[in-house]
């Protein structure tokens, strides 16, 4: 099939961008979105021309390097996947394609489509840990026996990729499904109680401080998210930073 | 030359189940506040470095930690699928250290050093207690106890896992005990940038110039210690289960000062494996090897229900069962589709090769769940109650079963294929997915040069000649955990007084002006062609040639290829964009020269192997049945020193000597 591109182009972080429009041709619809990418770069290298930016590493959905807003939604049309699972089968011979960065204040653009998500990182310094040392001599794994119900949901809050998608999904530019799902897998877990307080305090203070929104409850975040993290997840953060600063 | 007489492996005396131990008891410890004076750089943060990068901060050294990914939780480390091996024995299977021990010295076909592998089983229970504490989410059964599951090669379960993302789960359990400490001050994390040398001062490591990824600014950092725990290399086949970016380089670089390099043409063919779908693919995407435990795997028994499905004018649903071969069970009924790595994948290519695969390309067997969720469909309607006899309900019942299982798996192949596994079989085929071989390290980890580490995939150590599934992640985190943070210190004893290491000296100004060299080398080619067309071009050779199974016409044919695509690469490669600022075809032409020198080394290594033994197939030895004929002659490591170029490396052996394990035929049947 044959497309158009629409790309966000971006020199460095202080340039203005623009989008620029390209076309690929001949491509087949078994190359996933990112191959598509690749082909197109291909050609502008070999033209001599600088190749689009993009972050991408597994290329199987589960680094969460890869963003992208394709025709508007993070990760492109398709449900309950990243955009390096994204096919091109769920395109049409002629279609114009709209790509562009994830758009946030606290996700600086670095170059063309690849953002500065270290925000995130800082987030997580500031409590997604449990404060035990390597030593060898933590007690056996099976001392404590955990509700499987509970181990079940700390597993899937803990299957966030990192990618950003719920940010750039929310007209708020909010990271609480994000915070949240981390804040939940350790509250659900025997082993995250002695931190549980000022664990969910210092990361809601540090995301505040990274400029990400607030949450209005729309579930955008929950639709867009690539590995289905329930918004559920905000609701208990919620209870848990309202009961942390109540006492 | 032996490799004894300059680098002794330096392995404890004294009875196999005590060396770790009274070693531990024996080495020099640093004490606290020398450790405060103490600086460790550790490149790459998967599960070795980042275990190893957290383990060291809480020790009080001061961590400089390193990975090209936009953050230390996107390491490839991630997509690891079906588990964690630990000899707990929660099963109460008959499992014990000596068994994991046993597992994996027969795994890798007897190509390991015994002294490493059993201290790696003595570990491995640890390193569940440790994930535990840090609350990584393991599957529990109803009781709330830990679950485990069967891998291949092995008679047990002592598999622990987390759905089919259980290196992501224990990746970011390290990457939390990172964070913790990048929190206290205690781990500098330098995201996006890429190491380009070791820096070499009177002979130990002392530091590296790293590349900025965002701005391409080259800078110096020193260190008492350099760890390397940059993971495999089976990118050099262009077309692999690892990531974009994963790269040989760091590796490399060492190597080319002075750290020999072992085994490197021990690389694991993976049998389960998405299939190749066109030229435009740029990477290969696995089915964790967990599905063996649930799938059978067959392709039609007739060459021409064969020949009818490439066509497309039969499906496999319509091919009745006595039509079918399953071939793993049929050659090896005492392991069955559970046949190590190794064997499942070349008994895959036989029969393709043989005419009885499928998929258009012929390139592709069937790996099918119909039978499991049969199974499993009956015992969940007899414990509820319905009624057992209905077919229907049965196969409902069973695909919520297998759904639970795999279900992400099964979306994953979904995607990808366009076709639905949960009603007509995967089709799978074997691709690159780990590399053994690697750097040389000795008990302590240390590579021959002193003060620099490498751990995890990056070093060649526990595995042999083929890895037993679920077998990688204990090793990266053993190494990182448990093993290195002790052994280091008896190297840095005798550092404590050495203060910090400047970087304004002619060693770091030596060599950064030779990365800047070769930068402004590729940026100033008059080439035409991308560095992808190379990448494809060495990929191919090494697939054809230096693939499934070697012979030595073939491997001296790939060396003399891969010698002719480099001279061209340096001619011919075109890397737009300039020095400064983010360009990653620079930095893919700077790992893909690197991939132009391993994969001729590669091929000698197999050239220089005249024997087969676990992923290493050489034609001309097999035994009448076709299985990996092993030759005593070749029981030892080979670890290959840098001269200049790949041609000119020097051969090193380091024998094998097995005192707790009686050497047999690694049979399967």
């Amino acid at each position: 099939m044959n497309l158009k591109l629409k790309i966000w182009r971006q020199k460095n972080s202080t340039a203005k961008g623009k989008i620029v429009d390209y076309e690929v041709n001949e491509i087949s619809s078994d190359m996933s979105f990112l191959e598509m990418l690749d082909v197109l770069n291909a050609d502008l290298t070999e033209k001599g021309k600088e190749p689009v930016s993009f972050d991408h590493d597994c290329r199987e959905g589960i680094c969460g390097s890869c963003s992208l807003q394709i025709n508007g939604r993070p990760h492109g049309p398709d449900g309950a996947i990243t955009t390096c699972q994204l096919h091109m089968r769920k395109f049409k011979d002629g279609d114009s394609i709209v790509i562009e960065p994830f758009r946030a204040k606290a996700f600086p653009i670095v170059k063309d489509l690849i953002i500065d998500r270290s925000a995130f990182d800082r987030v997580q310094h500031a409590g997604a840990f449990v404060s035990v040392n390597t030593s060898g001599n933590t007690q056996d794994a099976n001392a404590t026996p955990i509700n499987k119900v509970d181990a079940d949901y700390a597993f899937d809050a803990a299957s966030c990729i990192g990618c950003g998608a719920c940010v750039a999904a929310c007209k708020n530019a909010s990271a609480m499904l994000f915070v949240s799902a981390k804040v939940s897998q350790y509250a659900l877990l025997p082993q995250g109680q002695v931190e549980r307080e000022k664990r969910v305090t210092d990361m809601v203070s540090q995301m505040d401080e990274e400029g990400f929104g607030a949450c209005t409850n729309t579930g955008a975040c929950e639709i867009e998210c690539p590995k289905g993290i329930s918004i559920t997840n905000i609701a208990r953060m919620n209870r848990e930073f309202i009961g942390s600063n109540l006492k | 030359m032996t490799l004894g007489e300059n680098f002794p492996a330096k392995t404890p005396e004294g009875p196999i189940e005590d060396k770790w131990t009274s070693y531990k008891n024996k080495i020099d410890l640093v004490n606290p506040a020398n450790k405060r004076l103490i600086d460790i750089i550790v490149v790459g943060t998967g599960l070795a470095g980042a275990s190893a990068a957290a383990s060291l901060a809480e020790l009080g050294y001061n961590v400089k930690a390193f990975c090209f990914q936009d953050s230390p939780r996107r390491a490839h480390s991630i997509a690891a699928q079906g588990g964690i091996n630990a000899s707990k024995n929660y099963m109460g299977d008959g499992d014990s250290d000596y068994r994991l021990f046993y597992d994996t010295v027969k795994g890798g076909d007897y190509r390991a050093r015994e002294e490493n592998v059993y201290r790696l089983a003595e570990v491995s229970g640890n390193i569940i207690d440790q994930c535990v504490a840090q609350g990584v989410p393991f599957a529990r059964d109803y009781g709330g106890l830990l679950d485990n599951r069967s891998f291949g090669g092995v008679l047990v379960s002592r598999t622990f896992y987390a759905k089919g993302q259980t290196g992501q789960q224990l990746l970011l359990g390290a990457y939390s005990a990172m964070n913790r400490q990048i929190a206290r001050g205690k781990i500098k994390m330098y995201n996006r940038h890429e190491m380009m040398d070791l820096v070499l001062v009177e002979g130990k490591a002392r530091g590296i110039i790293a590349k900025n990824l965002i701005t391409g600014d080259l800078e110096r950092h020193s260190a008492h210690a350099v760890v390397i725990a940059s993971g495999g290399y089976g990118n050099v086949f262009y077309l692999s289960t690892n990531a974009m970016g994963s790269n040989v380089s760091a590796a490399w670089k060492i190597h080319k000062k002075g750290a020999w390099f072992a085994n490197p043409c021990f690389t694991q063919i993976h049998p389960t494996c998405i299939p190749v779908s066109g030229d435009h693919q740029s990477k290969l995407t696995l089915m964790s090897e967990s599905l063996r435990n649930d799938g059978r795997i067959w392709v039609p028994a007739k060459e021409e229900d064969a020949k009818a499905i490439r066509s497309g004018k039969l499906k496999p649903t319509e091919i009745a069962e006595s039509d079918r071969d399953y071939f793993l069970e049929r050659r090896y009924p005492a392991f069955g589709n559970l046949v190590p790595r190794d064997v499942a994948s070349r008994a895959a290519k036989e029969r393709c090769d043989a005419g009885f695969g499928v998929n258009a390309t012929g390139e592709a067997v069937y790996l099918d769940f119909a039978s499991a969720m049969t199974r499993y469909g009956k015992e969940k309607a007899l414990v509820t109650h319905q009624d057992a006899s209905n077919e229907a309900l049965v196969l409902e019942l069973g695909k919520e079963i297998i759904a639970t299982k795999y279900g992400n798996l099964f979306q994953m192949y979904e995607k990808i294929v366009d076709q639905n596994p949960y009603e007509t079989p995967m089709m799978i085929y074997p691709a690159v997915h780990y590399t053994m071989g690697g750097v040389w390290v000795d008990y302590d980890l240390m590579t021959t040069i002193p003060g620099c580490y490498a751990i995890g995939e990056a070093n060649f150590s526990e595995h042999g000649a083929n890895r037993l599934g679920a077998s990688a992640l204990m090793q990266g985190l053993a190494d990182g955990y448990f093993v290195l943070p002790y052994t280091i210190g008896n190297y840095l004893a005798k550092d404590i007084r050495t203060g910090t290491i400047p970087v304004d000296t002619p060693e770091f100004a030596a060599a950064e002006k030779s990365v800047q060299k070769q930068l402004e080398l590729f940026i100033n080619n008059k080439g035409s062609k991308p560095v992808d067309y190379f990448h494809k071009k060495l990929g191919k050779v090494m697939w054809d040639k230096v693939g499934m199974s070697r012979n030595g016409r073939d491997l001296k044919n790939a060396v003399k290829d891969i010698q002719a695509i480099r001279d061209e690469f340096y001619k011919e490669v075109k890397v737009p964009g300039d020095l400064n600022g983010f360009n990653e075809e620079l930095a893919k032409a700077g790992r893909v020269a690197d991939f132009l020198e391993l994969g001729e080394l590669f091929a000698k290594d197999a050239l220089n192997r005249e024997e087969s033994c676990g992923g290493h197939f050489r034609e001309e030895y097999q035994t009448p049945e076709g299985e990996a004929k092993r030759d005593k002659a070749f029981q030892y490591v080979a670890a290959w020193e840098h001269s200049g170029a790949p041609k000119d490396a020097k051969l090193h052996k380091e024998m094998l000597d097995y005192k707790y394990i009686e050497v047999k035929e690694r049979s399967y049947k």
